[in-house]
């Protein structure tokens, strides 16, 4: 246990070298959201509600979406791993006593708990400077939030895990990962709430793992009941069901992908 | 002792083993090409669902806003395939292969802007071209000779206005060599911003991207004028005949501060 403690103080420690790069991240992210937010609120002008969302809820959407930016890594960058499979260097990870899925996880959480504080907190805060914000009233939903926030980073990891093990097939993973960081916003409720979408479509959307992403902590920050089983807690439940399955076939594939590497000797 | 090769012969040269090297790998190329097409039709579906759910925004409908968001996306992605690749300057300094480049007979800016090149930006600028030709069929001004010569004039303007955007917001990474990030937020920022009617976003919004940052001259403007309307936001309809002295304007203010940060340039020193 003390070494993913360490390797989590090193993840934690090498992402909050880069103090320019997460204020720029803020800026960027911030920037985003006003934009996405000012459409919305052009949109919800003309229609007050859709399906359950207010102008204020949408407000509240984008910058819950663009705080989960860093955290959930949904448009990269990609786990460090994938290049390590192409380089090579996997070979020496897989002789450590330490299996890579949970070196790896790791290190992520060093990353995201870095990013939750530097990154999502300020993005959030200047959101709710500009916008008024529809914020959770009692402790609890604030909880549920949290956990939603730290499961949806898990997914995160366990996505883009995935995406880097295609390497030990495909060698280079810019492909797949390219792929992956187009569906995510795209299907995670970040680009346009899934609630916007046509019925059928957003029914889909939202039991794929990518929704774990985006539309089911917003939903759960907003205290929605369109959540599976009408609360917080069904949104928990399914964002951990997809984490227990990617988990699940991520270690699977890693085993698989283990046996195949061939080290080249001399 | 040779004579240092002209630049632009130096472009396409490096752009052409650029994209046989990333030919290496077909398979991760054809899906680069395929997420960059897809990222297109997730932002056209985005709109189309906006509109779909408010019939007129700011006065625009969906098809007038289809024009708006092909003239962006179609300048903005050509600009990322053809300077793209200088958002990645500061990791030029870092390495110290910026200091390689100055040492080439041939321009820095080129070569940096060559690095990398990625044909599979295309499979962005296709579906664009597309919609673009859809929106453009379905106008109900009518053509005339000059309307159509203008056409090309606006567009290659709008080119080099999200060009210059480009190359100064990778400037900034002259002074903060890991500030990337800092320079999406009028890159892709401005190209997420002009996919939409500028109108929609308020009067405040249209003043300032007209002129401060001159976003306005990218999709705004020439909309307005292709669908022959005037501006809603009240701003004098002669700015629409603008943007090719905007755009000259944008690339002599880019030379300026891109040779400004050469100068400023100190190499890491190690």
């Amino acid at each position: 246990m003390r070494v993913y403690c360490a390797v989590f103080a090193l993840g934690l420690r090498r992402y909050s070298t880069y103090r320019a790069a997460t204020a720029a991240g803020i800026l960027t992210n911030t920037v985003f959201g006003i934009i996405n937010a000012a459409v919305l609120l052009a949109l919800f002008e003309v229609r007050p509600e859709i399906n359950g969302y207010d102008a204020r809820d949408a407000v509240t959407h984008v910058f819950v979406a663009q705080a989960l930016i860093g955290p959930v890594s949904i448009m990269g960058p990609p786990l460090e791993l994938a290049e390590r499979i192409r380089t090579g260097d996997i070979a020496v990870d897989l002789m450590r006593p330490a299996p890579p899925l949970a070196w790896w996880l790791s290190h992520d959480l060093g990353r995201v708990a870095f990013s939750i504080a530097a990154r999502s907190t300020p993005t959030f805060a200047a959101g709710a400077l500009v916008f008024p914000l529809a914020l959770p009233d009692d402790p609890v939903r604030w909880a549920s939030a949290a956990a939603a926030l730290l499961l949806a980073s898990l997914v995160g990891f366990a996505l883009r895990y995935l995406y880097a093990l295609t390497g030990f097939w495909l060698l280079d993973t810019r492909g797949v990962t390219a792929v992956g960081n187009l569906i995510g916003p795209a299907c995670s409720g970040m680009l346009l709430p899934l609630v916007l979408f046509p019925d059928a479509v957003a029914e889909t959307l939202r039991v794929l793992p990518w929704a774990a992403l985006v539309q089911i902590p917003v939903e759960v920050f907003l205290g929605k009941d369109s959540l599976p089983g009408g609360g917080p807690a069904g949104g928990l439940a399914l964002q951990a069901a997809w984490l227990a399955a990617l988990l699940g076939l991520a270690s699977l594939l890693t085993v698989r992908a283990s046996r195949k590497v061939v080290v080249q000797g001399g | 002792m040779a004579r240092p090769p002209a630049p632009v012969p130096v472009y396409p040269l490096l752009v052409w083993t650029w994209c046989r090297a990333v030919a290496q790998y077909p398979l991760s190329l054809a899906f680069l090409a395929l997420a960059q097409a897809f990222a297109a039709l997730a932002e056209l579906t985005a709109i189309v669902v906006v509109f779909g759910h408010a019939g007129v925004l700011a006065g625009f409908t969906v098809h007038e806003a289809l024009l708006v968001y092909a003239l962006a996306t179609a300048a903005f992605s050509t600009a990322d395939l053809l300077m793209g690749s200088v958002e990645r300057l500061g990791e030029h300094i870092r390495t110290g292969s910026l200091d390689t480049m100055l040492v080439r007979p041939v321009p820095p800016l080129v070569q940096i802007a060559a690095d990398r090149f990625s044909p599979q930006r295309l499979g962005r600028i296709l579906p664009a071209a597309a919609v673009l030709v859809h929106a453009l069929a379905g106008l109900d001004a009518p053509w005339t000779a000059g309307r159509a010569l203008f056409l090309p004039v606006l567009l290659a303007s709008a080119v080099a206005v999200c060009c210059a955007v480009w190359v100064i917001g990778a400037c900034l990474q002259f002074f903060a060599t890991d500030a990337r990030e800092a320079a999406n937020s009028i890159t892709y920022g401005g190209q997420a911003l002009t996919e939409y009617p500028l109108a929609v976003y308020g009067r405040g919004v249209v003043r300032a991207a007209t002129f401060a940052v001159p976003l306005a001259f990218v999709s705004w403007q020439p909309a307005l004028f292709l669908l022959d309307r005037p501006d809603p936001t009240g701003l004098p309809d002669w700015l629409r005949f603008t943007p090719p002295a905007v755009a000259a304007g944008m690339c002599a203010l880019a030379a300026l501060v891109w040779r400004t940060g050469l100068r400023h340039y100190r190499s890491t020193g190690s």
